[in-house]
C-alpha cells in the first residue's frame, strides 16, 4: 500500500520536477529498483555537493515503475535490477553501473553452510522440505520470497528456478529488509537479497561451493550475481550524462564497492 | 429567499463531491480492471488458484478466501470482544471508570496500522510460531491483528446505540423483577441492535480493509489457505504488494483485483444490512 502510493507519488513529482529545470539548468531525476535506489541516492548526494545548481534527486518505485518512467519521459533515468524485457530493450538503452551478489540467508544457528543450485531449486520449487534433506537438523523449511515484479525475484528466477515455478506457499515479502527482518528470527527461514543489504546477524551461506564474499562476486565465481543497470531513452540530456559519467568514474565506483558492491570499470 | 436557496445549490454541490468522488473511482476502477477480466474470463480469474502474472496466469480464488476468512476471523474477535467491552461499559461500569476507559478506547483507533503490523510481527508471529506451529504468519495472527484495531469503531458506535436506548426501557424491565443481566441481554442489547449491527459492518468494513498491518502479519502467499495456521493473502494486499512493480496486464489485473473486493464489500454490507431488517422485523 505505502509503495503503491509512494510510486505514484514519485511518478508525480519526478513530473513537476521535470517540469521545473530544463535538462541544461540541471535538474536530473533518478526513478526505479528499490535495490538500485540506496545506493543511487549516495552517489546523487555526493554529486549535488560537488556540483552546486545541479540537483539530482532519486526515488524507489521499483525496477518496473523505474523503466515505465523513462519510457513515459517522466524520469530521465530509471534504475532496473533485471535485464530488460524485449518490447522494453527495443525502445531503451541501458549502462550497467555496477553488479551485484544475490545471497542466500538462513537463521544464524542454522547448520547448513552451503547449498546447490539444485537444492535451492527445490527448496523454492517446494520439493524439499525439511533441513534434514539438505544436511542440515530436522526442521520444516520455510522459503521466503520477493513479490512478483521485484528485480530481485526477477534475477533469482532467471538464474536458480529456470522454468520452474516458486511454490505458492512461499511467504511472500515486499522489500529486503522485511526479508532479513524474518530470517534473522526464524530458525527454518531461508531468503534471498542483493549481497549489499545482507547485514550482521543473518547467514549467508555459499551457493554451489562458493561464499558470496566480494572477491567471489567480483571475479564472477559466485553463480548469483546480477548487473545493476541505468536505463535511458534516447540520448540523455547533458545534465543527466554528466551525472551518469560521474556514477563511472573512479571515485564513485569506489564509493559503490565499499557499500558491497562490485564495480564495472 | 434567494439567499437561502444559493446556500442549499451550494450545500447540495458540496455535499455531492463526496459522491462523485465515490463515483469517479468506481468508474476508473471498473474502467482499469474490466477489460482484462473479459480477457481472462471471469470464471478463470475469480475461482482460478493460478497466480502468475508473468506467464499470463491471474486467478485470485485465494485471495478471495483470504480476504473472507481474515475478515470472518477479525470479526469473531471484534465482535466478542467489542461487544462485550460496550455491554460493560454501559452496564456495568462506575461512570468514573467510564469517563477514563472510553476515551483509552478511542485512542486505540488513532494508533497508525503500520505500529498494530508491526506489534503483530514482533509478539504475536513468533508466539505463533514457537506454541502453535508453522512460520507463525498466518490467518490467525492476520484475524488477531485486524481484530483488535477494529474493536474501537465496534465499541464506539455499540456504546452509542446502547446509550441511546431509552432510559424507561431499562426501569421497566427492573421493575418487572428482571435482573440486570437478564435486563442487558433480554432488553437493552436487543432494543440497541441495529445501532450494534451497524458497528459490526463498519468493522467489518475496516478489517478487510485494512492493508499494512495484513502485509505484515499474513505471510502474503498465493497458495489456498488450509488451516488458520496457514499464510495467507489478501486481496488487499495482493494490490498494494504488486503494484509498485506492475504493469501491463499485471497492472490491469489489480485493478480487477480492485473491482473483486469492491463488490465483496458490497456483498457483504448488502447482506448485513439485509439481516438487520429481517431480523428487526421478526422481532416486532
Amino acid at each position: 500500500m505505502l509503495r503503491a502510493l509512494f510510486a505514484v507519488a514519485v511518478v508525480a513529482l519526478a513530473g513537476l520536477c521535470s517540469g521545473c529545470g530544463d535538462s541544461k539548468g540541471g535538474s536530473v531525476s533518478v526513478v526505479g529498483s528499490n535495490s538500485i535506489h540506496l545506493f543511487a541516492e549516495m552517489l546523487a548526494e555526493e554529486y549535488n555537493r560537488s556540483n552546486p545548481g545541479v540537483h539530482v534527486t532519486v526515488q524507489a518505485g521499483g525496477s518496473t515503475a523505474g523503466i515505465q518512467a523513462v519510457l513515459s519521459g517522466v524520469a530521465d533515468i530509471g534504475m532496473s535490477s533485471r535485464s530488460l524485457k524485449p518490447e522494453e530493450a527495443a525502445r531503451l538503452s541501458v549502462v550497467t553501473i555496477a553488479r551485484d551478489g544475490i545471497a542466500i540467508i538462513v537463521h544464524p544457528s542454522n547448520k547448513v553452510t552451503g547449498l546447490t543450485h539444485g537444492q535451492l531449486r527445490g527448496i523454492y520449487e517446494g520439493k524439499t522440505t525439511n533441513w534434514r534433506d539438505v544436511g542440515g537438523e530436522d526442521g520444516p523449511i520455510r522459503p521466503i520470497t520477493r513479490e512478483e515484479g521485484s528485480g530481485t525475484r526477477a534475477t533469482f528466477e532467471e538464474m536458480v528456478m529456470g522454468q520452474a515455478r516458486i511454490a505458492a506457499s512461499a511467504i511472500t515479502q515486499e522489500a529486503s529488509g522485511t526479508i532479513r527482518e524474518m530470517v534473522e528470527n526464524d530458525p527454518g527461514a531461508i531468503g534471498y537479497l542483493s549481497v549489499g543489504l545482507v547485514g550482521t546477524k543473518a547467514k549467508a551461506i555459499a551457493v554451489d561451493g562458493v561464499a558470496p564474499s566480494h572477491e567471489n562476486v567480483q571475479s564472477g565465481k559466485y553463480p548469483l550475481a546480477r548487473p545493476f543497470y541505468f536505463v535511458l531513452k534516447g540520448r540523455p540530456g547533458e545534465a543527466a550524462q554528466r551525472f551518469i559519467d560521474f556514477v563511472l568514474s573512479p571515485p564513485a565506483q569506489q564509493m559503490l564497492e565499499k557499500e558491497g558492491l562490485v564495480r564495472v570499470k | 429567499m434567494r439567499r437561502e436557496k444559493l446556500i442549499a445549490v451550494a450545500l447540495a454541490a458540496l455535499a455531492l463531491t463526496a459522491v462523485s468522488g465515490l463515483a469517479v473511482i468506481t468508474a476508473f476502477i471498473f474502467k482499469e480492471g474490466f477489460p482484462l477480466m473479459v480477457k481472462v474470463g471471469f470464471k478463470e480469474f475469480i475461482f482460478s488458484s493460478e497466480w502468475y502474472p508473468r506467464e499470463g496466469h491471474f486467478g485470485i480464488f485465494p485471495m478471495i478466501v483470504g480476504s473472507l476468512a481474515v475478515t470472518a476471523g477479525a470479526m469473531a474477535i471484534g465482535v466478542v470482544f467489542g461487544v462485550g467491552v460496550a455491554v460493560l461499559l454501559t452496564q456495568f461500569c462506575p461512570p468514573r471508570l467510564v469517563a477514563i476507559l472510553k476515551p483509552a478506547i478511542e485512542l486505540l483507533a488513532g494508533i497508525p496500522s503500520v505500529v498494530y503490523g508491526f506489534m503483530g510481527v514482533v509478539v504475536l508471529v513468533p508466539f505463533i510460531r514457537e506454541h502453535l506451529g508453522g512460520s507463525g504468519f498466518s490467518v490467525l495472527a492476520a484475524s488477531i491483528v485486524l481484530g483488535i484495531m477494529v474493536l474501537p469503531t465496534v465499541i464506539s458506535i455499540s456504546v452509542d446505540a446502547l446509550q441511546a436506548v431509552p432510559r424507561p426501557y431499562y426501569e421497566g424491565s427492573i421493575a418487572l423483577g428482571a435482573t440486570e443481566w437478564q435486563t442487558t441481554h433480554m432488553v437493552m442489547v436487543r432494543a440497541a441492535r441495529s445501532g450494534i449491527i451497524a458497528a459490526v459492518i463498519l468493522g467489518m468494513g475496516r478489517a478487510i480493509g485494512e492493508t499494512m498491518a495484513v502485509i505484515m502479519v499474513a505471510g502474503n502467499t498465493i497458495a489456498l489457505p488450509t488451516s488458520p495456521l496457514s499464510a495467507v493473502r489478501t486481496l488487499t494486499s495482493n494490490i498494494a504488494l504488486e503494484m509498485g512493480y506492475a504493469a501491463g496486464d499485471h497492472r490491469a489485473a489489480l485493478f480487477a483485483t480492485g473491482v473483486i473486493l469492491f463488490l465483496v464489500i458490497m456483498v457483504l454490507n448488502t447482506a448485513a444490512l439485509a439481516l438487520s431488517r429481517r431480523r428487526a422485523k421478526g422481532a416486532r
